[in-house]
């Protein structure tokens, strides 16, 4: 979805530019919500200030609100019929590796390394096993960032 | 009020789902799991499991799409009219659009300072990782008997997986998933 982002605000609608585009990225992906709709805010508010970014938002919502709506529709009506449950009996172990197989190359993305490796593997259990909300796992993870960053703050200085 | 508190029970959960949806995309997953799934048991697993299938080969953010589709459905299996169920879309996709819109708007005033700031960077750094875990954390929560019925499935799941680092289509694999699970389970009688 990026390079498409890109292609219309960059180089046909020359709203931003390159380096723009780029630190922008960068802080949309560091804020909650969906990726697209920060950068469709920010960029509506950067040209035209909180009016704009209500009509980016807008027009990044609503396609996918449209289709999905109609999807809804039509789909709760099938719901019991017996060859609609045999094909999603197949296509939902389909979803579940579609999670998985992006793992490996998100997870040299972030960083992870043997040092904090650590930290997805109990990320991961224990929202899975200890059925921990991933609200405190986020909460948790900011405030331990900030903290490793004081401590090391402060052994820089002695 | 039922229908009211229901209006108000979606918009108070999908608001929390655009709050600590960091990560964007899969990394939401378990927080909108756990939330429409496990809290409030507006929709079983495998609803959840098929609204994911649709938006892997839908564009659009998962987020919004869980939103419209969730939305409409639990409004309407309780009974009440398509209208409302249409309204219940609207007021999952808004709130969860609410707090991006509100960060960004801060994020765009304060834009200059934020970009190099160190304390962001530090907030950053154990997050990064962390979503990562809880990518892997939306995997395992789908990977129960409801969604994985028999030892097909599991092949299905390992072939699919292979494709995929392969760089095959997703939407195709999903297609063929689908035909697949026309051919390996048998009419039910």
């Amino acid at each position: 979805m990026i390079p498409l982002i890109r292609n219309e605000v960059v180089n046909k609608k020359l709203w931003l530019d390159d380096s723009e585009f780029m630190d922008m990225l960068a802080i949309a992906q560091s804020m909650p919500g969906p990726i697209a709709l920060n950068t469709a805010l920010f960029v509506g508010n950067k040209r035209s200030g909180f009016k704009g970014s209500i009509f980016s938002g807008a027009g990044v919502i609503l396609p996918s609100f449209i289709v999905i709506l109609l999807i809804a529709m039509v789909f709760t009506r099938f719901r019991e019929n017996h060859v609609v449950e045999r094909i999603f009996r197949g296509i939902r172990p389909a979803v579940v590796a579609l999670i998985v197989s992006p793992l490996l190359g998100l997870g040299k993305s972030a960083g992870v390394n043997f040092k904090n490796i650590w930290i997805p593997l109990v990320v991961a259990l224990s929202v899975w096993l200890l059925k921990i909300s991933p609200v405190y796992i986020i909460l948790t993870a900011i405030i331990l960032g900030i903290f490793h960053f004081i401590h090391v703050k402060q052994i820089m200085k002695k | 009020m039922e229908l009211l508190d229901l209006y108000l029970a979606l918009f108070a959960s999908f608001f929390k789902i655009g709050l600590f949806g960091f990560g964007g995309g899969y990394a939401m997953l378990p927080l909108i799991q756990r939330e429409v799934v496990d809290v409030h048991q507006w929709i079983s697993v495998n609803d959840f499991t098929d609204i994911v299938a649709i938006s892997q080969t839908t564009p659009g953010p998962i987020a919004f799409n869980s939103a419209t589709y969730i939305g409409y459905t639990t409004v309407t299996d309780m009974g009440f009219a398509a209208g409302y169920g249409v309204l219940g879309s609207a007021i999952c996709t808004l709130a969860v659009s609410i707090p991006s819109l509100v960060i960004m708007t801060v994020v765009c005033a304060f834009f200059s300072r934020l970009k190099e700031n160190p304390w962001m960077r530090a907030a950053l750094s154990v997050l990064k990782p962390a979503i990562i875990g809880l990518i892997a954390s939306a995997a395992l929560m789908l990977m129960n008997g409801n969604n994985f019925i028999d030892y097909k499935s599991w092949i299905i799941f390992s072939v699919v997986l292979v494709a995929s680092i392969k760089k095959v289509d997703p939407i195709l694999l999903i297609v063929l998933s689908g035909v697949a699970g026309l051919l390996l389970y048998p009419m039910q009688v």
